[in-house]
């Protein structure tokens, strides 16, 4: 319970922060709608359904891809990744708290992006919702990991999507059949798998992410 | 006040103030960042309860030797054993570890509940009343002085009343009220906890030292 405590805990430090200064969900949100305003003038009228999802997950990425990249902002900027790192809990939960936190920007991102996608391209079915959530899991577990691994990079700007961008190939392998496939159970069991190998993977790897 | 000559070498040190197995102990401790060596075969007892003074020159390797006691960095050479569990430490380095858009009172408790503080508002409360932030407490840290910060870095050090407390140089931007605070504070912690400190100023903290480190 004291684990689960401990990312509460700094789950909830970087939904406050966010709240504070504001800098990094109301720049997902505006680059996410303006990437399917975009797309919507860009795709030539009476283009197929399937490369419209194709547009989704492109517009998904590149969005949760910005928020990746403030992830560990406030850390960076304060030295505070070392005063958690001395911390006495165990250093994956602060991996964990700064996933759910990162899950929680991209969930309410997702809130506006599937209705605007909705708006311009047609509908959104139940499968494409499945897929996006599965889909995010796996974002922010190897997103996040990553975006601590690019922190300590004096590149970090270009360290993290040369890392991150072919590790979620599979997550849009895997989102966009979900959503174009008539058999999408298949798809979305491939994501779930995703996201369990991938979670304990940086569950597992994150201490030595921190440690010098 | 002069520390005794016994007690005063070059990169070692031995403090024995009491008889039980030293809390901190190093042999032929190197520290070395690519080609460049930040720390030469430091040799160095802290026995509990001890106050070790390091001090040397910019570039000698105080930062990182204490780096190495908290655990923030690890040896190149040498060996290097700290008889002490990680929610024991307490780590003031150059960076206060302190989130600018938290307030004092919301870092503190960060902190405090990850550190399993008991009572641990009242203990906030206290720190933040000794050294002199109450009525800055619901600021948030970003619009505290570079003083007030060091102040505040300082209430987080303490904060889980650490057993072993390695301070770097924490005199460092405290106005002469800020230092006094510190004096005392240190003073009630002279033969209670274990201090590792670097300064400048090795004659501030010279009554409170058991042993002296001078690195070069």
């Amino acid at each position: 319970m004291s684990y689960l405590a401990d990312v509460a805990t700094l789950a909830r430090k970087d939904l406050r922060l966010e709240l504070r200064a504001r800098d990094t969900l109301p720049a997902m949100l505006l680059f996410v709608v303006s990437t399917l305003v975009v797309f919507h003038f860009a795709l030539p009228a009476g283009a197929d359904e399937v490369a419209a999802q194709g547009l989704l997950w492109v517009a998904l990425l590149f969005t949760a891809l910005l928020g990746l990249a403030r992830a560990w902002a406030p850390e960076r900027e304060s030295g505070a990744l070392e005063g958690l790192v001395l911390a006495p809990c165990d250093r994956s939960a602060i991996w964990l708290g700064k996933a759910a936190a990162v899950f929680a920007f991209l969930a309410a991102v997702e809130l506006v992006a599937l209705p605007a996608f909705a708006l311009f391209f047609g509908s959104v079915d139940a499968a494409t919702i499945a897929g996006v959530a599965l889909a995010s899991v796996g974002i922010c577990a190897v997103g996040t990991l990553l975006a601590a691994m690019a922190a300590a990079s004096r590149t970090r700007e270009l360290v993290l999507p040369l890392l991150f961008l072919p590790l979620a190939i599979p997550l849009v392998v895997g989102g966009v059949g979900a959503s174009i496939s008539p058999d999408s159970g298949r798809y979305l069991a491939f994501l779930a798998l995703y996201d369990a190998i991938f979670s304990i993977l940086c569950w597992a790897s994150f201490e030595y992410v921190v440690s010098e | 006040m002069e520390l005794p000559a016994a007690w005063i070498a070059t990169a070692a040190a031995v403090s024995r103030p009491g008889t039980a197995s030293p809390l901190i102990e190093a042999r032929r401790l190197e520290k070395r960042y690519g080609s460049k060596r930040a720390l030469r075969a430091v040799d160095l007892e802290v026995e509990r309860t001890g106050f070790l003074v390091v001090t040397g020159p910019n570039g000698s390797g105080k930062t990182t030797l204490l780096r190495l006691i908290a655990g923030l960095a690890t040896a190149s050479r040498g060996t290097l054993t700290i008889r002490a569990d990680r929610h024991e430490l307490g780590y003031l380095g150059h960076e206060g570890f302190l989130y600018r858009d938290l307030t004092a009172v919301e870092n503190l408790d960060l902190y405090g509940r990850l550190y399993r503080v008991p009572e641990r508002r009242e203990r906030i409360g206290m720190l933040l009343e000794r050294f002199g932030l109450w009525d800055a407490r619901g600021e948030r840290a970003g619009a505290y002085s570079r003083g007030m910060l060091q102040r505040l870095a300082l209430c987080r050090t303490l904060l889980h009343e650490p057993a072993l407390l390695v301070l770097d140089e924490p005199f460092t931007a405290l106005d002469q009220e800020g230092a006094d605070l510190l004096d005392g504070q240190l003073a009630e912690l002279q033969g209670v906890r274990t201090v590792v400190l670097t300064t400048h100023d090795p004659e501030r903290v010279s009554a409170l030292a058991t042993a002296r480190l001078a690195l070069a």
